[in-house]
């Protein structure tokens, strides 16, 4: 039951929330010369004012008619230039969210900071203000209703959030031009951070990390009798707010290409692109640095953590999309699917999602080493580049992995699209010294454990037939060993040899017989 | 084609139909149940009810599991079973002739005659209606009266306790649970539960539970005439063998169905396991002691079931549980017991006994006052390794050795405190910064 904290927190978050998503509609949009003279290359700026010149002196009320218009005048710009097969004129920069951001006028772009810290404060304090009171609870495992309430039990508030959710990433990712209010907001934090004006992904990564910290502070208030869950939470919490937003912000504003340094290759799909390969050279000893570096987290760091720790050194503890799942997704993880069919397909799209990163970044190299865009004759690299930072990079990890948290757990991104964990799967797998150890015949088949899996493995199978747990998609998080009721399971790193399966599915208890299922 | 049939669904049943089929690829295996269509675990029925789980997730295996494994599930209830003609009758007229007959049937609730028992809103929980039960009579109450001191009394409190009904539990003895553990342990339990906001009153038995107009509970009155108000009552009073319907079939009862240690009953191809049997002469544990005649847990009733099927199997097998061991939890306080655990220490028996300052945590050691050899190891709040503590009672280990290399059996999760230190009395850690802010 809520107390009056609680509720007064809720509320708090909800107005600051209809604050900040309502700012969006808050600004009127008029476009001008200094508009167009403050975004628009030269050589297209008479262009581009003479195909929008009918723009001019029009005030919109909204950004869908603006946009629409501006859209339309470029289309019709490059239509005319296509008629004319004049090729070399045609705009293919996306003016769209540049302008857009430069013509709000209005109450809102003069008040953005104002409403940054208002809609923030309000947001972050009553989120606070609902989570911290649940400390005065005795510690213990705090599951009670969640599958009576439908935030988390794929009920109405679990498919508006869902919704929310796939609508935001659609836009951040597709249609930027609609969000501009935000990076309007947050233009003076981005200038105190790296210089410059912020972008929708300087937007998505203060939104990000606000997140991790606010929702990591309910996981060691929900945890705070397992000191596992509680380290590996303060560590995601750090490494999202130093590695992944404020080190490469830092990086900018001492104008040095920024770059994520926990991140790797595979999950950093564009490491090895040719741009970012170009921006480290450039910058000399330092970015030849980050090359070597970047490149011996995979090479070198990922089989080594992954021998001794097992692959949740990575996706439980440092990882940044790990850092979501674990903390804004940890009330959906139960939504996870535990079917042997899952598992079946987890295995093929993951892999081959691997297989296609590293066919893709293999193409890409060969293209930036010999000029030529086909790999063997038919391999596109630039198609396949497109194509993957497309469907992996926007559709898979963005839209499905965290849109879908409410509907299918808080791992969809990690399960079925991560080549990272894939990689990181497969060491796991053969060559580790992680295993979840089951404690002799102690187990009661509750499905606490599976039930609570997010990667949706079915821990009971191994578990009530004393089988230590060795799978590759197991990220190390603790949570079934947290919700057990009767301590069986543990997570454990010790010597290999006595790990695998076929070794110990001894369940004790029974000496007329040995149980050797 | 030899056909096996197993009343009852549960652990052990369903333990028996797997374990025949792994090493009988032929035989046919009918397992038939009444309450429920497909295996699931009986000990988390109390995490639907608190919303942990749903009934799906209590299911140990996916419903193509048993076609595939080709054990026909037979949904209904069985009337009669005629030894003679090798046949039981289902309730509904239907016969299945069997070659080897299972009994695995499990328990009822027991209650005593209290009066007022009839009184709507007044149950056990055993199954799953017993679960639906208390889902509706619970939904808008608010204060509930629980009986009894044992695992069923403190789990239907906990289960009450989620849903913000203000739980009063009535304790016969001086102390929760006296049937199983000291005095300490019981006392620990006690603080935790009244922690939890649990009106725990020791000392104080059901004497009458009161009606209202409709037949709905009301209140109670305790047998030092004290009226509690309440609109339910959960009734946690111990389980017997549910073994009624054989009444009239020539298989020789006793509290359960008869058994020796093949669980062969007195019937040839009639076998009983799990909680409805019970032993004409009971095994002897691991300290010499006879073990209890009826066992009505988890593990005995697997290990009857992975038993009796390798007797099915043509290789017939008695049964020797290993060293004992069970486990439960209390609220948020986890309990596993190896070896013999007295409630009173037995004769020739020494007891060593540590506790956190934090009164939530224990450990008891148990044993011999000759030689030291550990006879049983329990512990409340820490989780101990299965196989370490296993092997010290066996091997009758020395005490002075055991707590030397405690560490070994400790199970608790990564960066938990270590306790083990303390077990020799040193002062335990400081709080790290951590444990402090949260």
């Amino acid at each position: 039951m809520l107390t009056n904290t609680q509720r007064i927190g809720l509320t708090l978050f909800l107005i600051g929330f209809a604050l900040f998503v309502g700012s969006l509609s808050l600004s009127r949009y008029q476009l001008t010369d200094a508009v167009l003279t403050s975004t628009v290359k030269k050589e297209q700026l008479a262009a581009v004012e003479s195909a929008t010149s009918g723009m001019q002196g029009t005030v919109y009320g909204s950004a869908f008619g603006f946009v629409s218009d501006f859209k339309s005048a470029i289309a019709k710009l490059n239509d005319g230039y296509k008629a004319r097969n004049e090729k070399d004129k045609i705009i293919n920069d996306d003016y769209a969210f540049p302008v857009t951001k430069a013509a709000s006028i209005g109450f809102f772009p003069d008040n953005s900071l104002l409403f940054f810290c208002l809609s923030l404060l309000l947001c972050v304090g009553g989120a606070l203000l609902y989570i911290i009171p649940k400390k005065r609870q005795l510690p213990g495992i705090k599951n009670n209703g969640v599958f009576h309430n439908p935030a988390t039990n794929r009920g109405w508030i679990g498919i508006v959030i869902g919704s929310f959710l796939i609508g935001f990433y659609v836009l951040l990712y597709f249609y930027p031009e609609y969000l501009t209010n935000w990076v309007l907001m947050f233009d003076p934090l981005s200038r105190l951070l790296n210089g410059g004006p912020a972008s929708q992904w300087f937007v998505y990564g203060t939104l990000y990390t606000l997140a991790i910290l606010v929702m990591g502070v309910r996981m060691l208030v929900k945890y705070r009798g397992n000191p596992y869950q509680q380290i590996r939470t303060v560590s995601v919490m750090f490494f999202q707010t130093c590695f992944a937003f404020l080190i490469p912000e830092l990086l900018s504003l001492f104008n040095q290409p920024a770059q994520d340094l926990k991140n790797m290759w595979p999950l950093d799909y564009s490491f090895y692109f040719d741009y970012r390969l170009d921006q480290k050279i450039q910058a000399g000893t330092f970015g030849l640095f980050l090359l070597v570096w970047g490149t011996a987290l995979w090479l070198i760091g990922v089989p080594v953590m992954t021998y001794f720790f097992g692959k949740r050194w990575y996706c439980s503890w440092v990882c940044g999309c790990g850092g979501l799942a674990e903390t804004l997704g940890d009330p959906y993880r139960q939504l996870s699917d535990k079917r042997l069919v899952a598992w079946k397909f987890e295995r093929v799209v993951v892999h081959g999602v691997l297989v296609f990163a590293v066919v893709m970044t293999v193409a890409v190299l060969y293209t930036y080493v010999s000029g030529q865009s086909a790999l063997f004759g038919f391999l596109d690299s630039y198609s396949l580049r497109s194509g993957y930072g497309f469907a992996i990079g926007s559709i898979f990890a963005g839209v499905v992995g965290t849109g879908f948290y409410p509907v299918m757990g808080n791992r969809v991104w990690c399960r079925f699209g991560c080549p990272l964990a894939a990689y990181l799967g497969l060491v796991q797998r053969f060559k580790s010294r992680f295993r979840i150890t089951t404690n002799g015949g102690q187990c009661i088949s509750c499905g606490n454990c599976s039930t609570y899996c997010e990667m949706g493995i079915d821990v009971r199978w191994y578990a009530q037939r004393g089988q230590d747990i060795v799978r590759s998609s197991c990220v190390g998080c603790g949570v079934c060993s947290a919700v057990c009721p009767r301590g069986v399971l543990n997570l454990e790193n010790d010597d290999e040899t006595n790990r695998m399966p076929a070794i110990n599915p001894i369940l004790l208890g029974n000496d007329g017989i040995r149980v050797n299922v | 084609m030899k056909h096996i049939i197993i009343i009852g669904n549960g652990i052990a049943g369903i333990t028996t139909a797997r374990h025949v089929r792994q090493q009988d690829d032929s035989a046919r295996i009918t397992v038939i149940s009444a309450e429920s269509e497909h295996f699931y675990s009986r000990t988390a029925l109390m995490y639907i009810y608190m919303g942990h789980m749903t009934y799906e997730h209590t299911k140990p295996y996916e419903d193509w599991f048993w076609k595939k494994n080709r054990i026909d599930l037979v949904r209904g209830y069985v009337g009669e079973v005629d030894t003679g003609a090798k046949r039981i009758r289902l309730i509904d007229d239907t016969w299945l002739d069997y070659d080897a007959l299972v009994i695995a049937t499990g328990s009822v609730s027991s209650t005593v005659n209290w009066p007022g028992l009839d009184a709507t809103g007044v149950q056990g929980l055993y199954g799953l209606p017993d679960l639906e039960s208390m889902e509706h009579h619970t939904r808008d109450i608010d204060r509930a009266v629980v009986v009894g001191g044992g695992l069923i009394g403190i789990e239907m409190a906990e289960m009450l306790h989620s849903r913000h009904i203000a739980v009063t539990m009535l304790v016969r003895d001086t102390h929760y649970w006296s049937s199983t553990i000291p005095a300490e342990e019981g006392e620990l339990i006690g603080r935790h539960v009244r922690q939890h906001g649990v009106d725990l009153q020791l000392q104080t038995e059901l004497n009458e539970i009161l009606a209202d107009d409709n037949g709905h509970v009301r209140a109670i009155v305790t047998t030092d005439e004290r009226e509690i108000a309440c609109q339910f009552v959960g009734l946690g009073v111990g389980v017997t063998p549910n073994v009624s319907f054989l009444k009239t079939s020539g298989i020789e009862l006793g509290k359960g169905v008869l058994v020796n240690e093949y669980f062969e009953t007195n019937i040839p191809d009639v076998y009983a396991i799990g909680d409805c049997n019970e032993f004409r002469a009971p095994i002897a544990g691991t300290d010499g002691s006879p073990r209890k005649a009826i066992e009505q847990i988890w593990y005995t009733g697997r290990m009857h079931g992975e038993t009796v099927a390798q007797t099915l199997c043509g290789n017939r097998t008695a049964y020797q549980p290993g060293v004992f061991f069970n486990s439960a939890k209390f609220f948020d306080i986890e309990y596993q017991t190896y070896g013999t655990m007295n409630a009173r220490l037995a004769e020739g028996e020494k007891t060593y006994y540590w506790e956190h300052p934090n009164g939530q945590q224990c450990l008891r050691i148990n044993y011999a006052a000759k030689g030291e050899g550990v006879v049983g190891i329990h512990a409340f709040g820490l989780r101990l390794r299965h196989a370490v503590c296993e092997r010290w009672i066996r091997e009758h280990r020395p005490l002075p050795e055991v707590l030397s290399q405690f560490q070994q059996a400790d199970f608790n999760p990564e960066f938990s405190e270590n306790y083990t230190d303390q077990l020799a009395g040193k002062a335990p850690p400081r709080k790290s910064w951590l444990q402090r802010l949260f």
